[in-house]
């Protein structure tokens, strides 16, 4: 296998409040493939956005503090980076898209203005060209009239066209990783169509590795290769997309797809994960989930924190659990493959069944 | 870390109320520097004061075709004249035309207050510019400075200043602008800390932009409003201020027709001839009064939802 585009070890950051030191993120891994799509998945105040920031080199320190791990971008370290190097690497090799489209363009420069300054920043080119090639990358991005909306200020553009100009100003300079983070969030269901659509097609286009940040699992489904489910702070498993739906192995993981909405099946009341995500603050020892977890097994998910393990023996299949770790005796009572363990369990087929 | 993700957005931000506003308005008025035009237009006060200020800046390039006599020339068979057909504002004791060297007075009082608030715009927004944006250390030594400068009363230290340095138009330039820059630094600085907390200056960062196109490009268009209201606001100010500089003998030196020189030189005659002092100080109020109403009224036009509360 090749070298990852990006590749986050263990990473940990720390803000410290006055409540105390929130361990926001407890040992990240993540790694980015080149031309590959990764979901990043989780329920808000998980790392997700943390996780992305620290990657951009814009976590606010202080309160953040980047306490332990590293951050591989094409064998750069980037969390060793000076400003200036970070500066070469922004906007013109990874690119982020933000949440909220509202706010994330400047209200009183011109939409040529921000997408061309961009390409401004980075290259030395003319204004001209800056001009030429935002209105090309704007037309891309399914604007019409680029022309005219050079001139035009954010204030006068829709929520899903100014998320459009966001996009343009992420791509324009062809970067090799594209952070999305939560693109649509914002958006209504049309809009947010059509963004998903710009997106998808760019990805034709042009070879660029995305991490889609969402906590929309069905939505990341569509555009994603591979999915990092994060709990907590902590990433719990990692797999295809195919795989997390067919045969997700985090407790979590089987607990958040069982959650989602089925138009086959009637609408009654979604199962939920009782109990609540725990505080970061002061966070317990071993598995951040054993609180709420259904398969809790005993004192080890209590005082071991589970590393991440690839069960499925080629690398695509990550899980933080102790159901898998040599930690634990235990073995899931659900199959993890179906050539070794289906035979052992044939009672877990049905367990399995319904959710393809 | 969920009141980390609150603030970045529930924080309050510009763009979304701007969307909230009518959208005919800004349809059929496509450029915003012509919007601000039209409401202050539209602002009868404000438009009372541009044209004070217009007719203050035309007085002061035409001054020579303005003024009927030589503001310098003393006529001994006109000494303090009342004002009459032929001297409007009268004569001094030197038998100076009043009209002419009020007329003249309007060069010096433009001058000195573009010249001055130009000074201290540019030594505090840079440093207001500075302060907020990288903050810190930085932001605190710039920070006392201002509050160490602002213990001081102003006057005395202009006073003080224009002193040391001995009499005259530079020295008076120097004092006040040495002064008055502290008002902009801390302005700039609470605007910038305020631009800074929005998300797209963070997305302008993760694009790239280098810290001083970041100031120049990102923050300092989103400032300049309030600096341009600040800087009309404070002309007046520093126009009395040369004025009173020049009254106690600190500023421009005696036959230089400035106003506050003017109303010093009358003040000896205030019973006898009213009008050496009285028209230069009409004059100054005047252009105070104008600047005033059209800073209120760039302000209102520059930020509506400001003069709704």
């Amino acid at each position: 296998m090749t070298d990852p585009l990006l590749a986050i070890d263990d990473l940990h950051v720390h803000f410290h409040t006055e409540e105390g030191t929130v361990e926001a993120l407890d040992g990240v891994d993540l790694e980015v493939y080149g031309d590959e799509v990764v979901g990043v998945i989780g329920e808000s105040g998980c790392g997700k956005t943390v996780t992305m920031l620290s990657v951009m080199g814009l976590l606010q320190s202080p309160p953040a503090e980047v306490v332990g791990g590293s951050i591989r971008y094409d064998g750069r370290d980037l969390l060793t980076c000076s400003e200036s190097e970070l500066n070469e690497i922004r906007g013109e090799e990874i690119s982020m898209i933000y949440q909220d489209p509202m706010t994330s363009l400047n209200p009183v420069l011109t939409v040529g203005r921000q997408v061309s300054e961009v390409l401004l920043a980075h290259r030395d080119i003319s204004k001209r060209d800056a001009r030429e090639r935002s209105v090309e990358m704007l037309d891309a991005c399914g604007l019409a009239d680029p022309e005219r909306l050079m001139d035009e200020y954010p204030h006068s553009l829709s929520g899903g066209m100014r998320q459009r100009v966001m996009i343009a100003m992420a791509l324009v300079t062809e970067p090799n990783l594209l952070i999305a983070d939560e693109p649509t969030t914002a958006l209504d269901v049309t809009i947010q169509a059509q963004v998903m659509e710009v997106l998808r097609e760019l990805r034709s286009d042009h070879e660029v590795s995305i991490v889609f940040i969402t906590h929309d699992l069905p939505l990341v489904s569509e555009i994603a290769d591979r999915i990092a489910v994060m709990y907590a702070g902590t990433v719990a498993e990692t797999c295809s997309v195919e795989r997390l739906f067919d045969r997700p192995l985090h407790p979590y993981t089987r607990k958040l797809t069982e959650s989602i909405p089925k138009l086959d099946q009637p609408a009654t009341r979604l199962p939920s994960i009782d109990g609540t995500v725990p505080s970061l603050v002061d966070p317990p020892d071993g598995c951040r989930f054993a609180s709420r977890c259904p398969q809790f097994i005993g004192e080890e998910c209590r005082s071991v924190t589970p590393a991440l393990t690839d069960v499925s023996g080629t690398g695509r299949h990550e899980v933080a659990c102790h159901l898998y770790t040599d930690v634990s005796e235990a073995s899931p009572p659900w199959p993890v493959d179906d050539e070794d363990r289906t035979a052992q369990q044939p009672t877990a087929e049905t367990d399995d069944g319904g959710r393809r | 870390m969920s009141d980390l993700q609150e603030g970045r957005s529930g924080r309050p931000n510009r763009s979304d109320e701007s969307t909230t506003q009518s959208p005919d308005e800004e349809t059929q008025l496509p450029s915003r520097r012509r919007k601000v035009a039209g409401r202050l237009i539209r602002n009868r006060l404000a438009l009372l004061g541009s044209g004070i200020v217009l007719a203050l800046v035309l007085t002061a390039l035409f001054a020579p075709y303005i003024a009927p006599y030589d503001p310098v020339e003393q006529d001994y068979a006109a000494l303090e004249q009342p004002p009459s057909l032929e001297h409007p504002f009268g004569t001094d004791t030197l038998g100076r035309d009043v009209f002419s060297r009020v007329v003249f007075g309007a060069k010096y009082a433009v001058f000195l207050g573009l010249v001055i608030v130009g000074f201290e715009m540019l030594l505090g927004v840079t440093l207001g510019l500075v302060a907020g944006y990288y903050g810190g250390m930085v932001e605190s030594v710039i920070m006392r400075v201002v509050d160490v400068a602002l213990s001081i009363p102003g006057v005395v230290l202009a006073l003080a200043i224009a002193g040391m340095l001995g009499g005259g138009l530079i020295p008076l330039v120097i004092a006040i602008s040495l002064v008055g820059w502290r008002g902009f630094t801390r302005l700039v600085r609470g605007d910038v800390k305020g631009v800074m907390e929005e998300e797209y200056i963070d997305a302008a960062k993760g694009a790239g932009v280098s810290d001083a196109r970041l100031i120049v490009q990102h923050i300092l268009p989103n400032v300049a409003s309030s600096i341009i209201v600040y800087a009309t606001l404070t002309i007046p100010t520093v126009i009395l201020w040369a004025a009173g500089l020049s009254f106690l003998g600190m500023g421009v030196s005696p036959p230089t027709p400035e106003w506050g020189a003017l109303i010093a030189n009358g003040r000896g005659e205030i019973d006898d001839a009213w009008w050496i002092s009285t028209f230069p100080g009409l004059a100054i109020m005047v252009t105070v009064i104008g600047f005033n109403v059209l800073g209120d009224g760039l302000r209102d036009a520059l930020d509506p939802r400001q003069s709704e509360l």
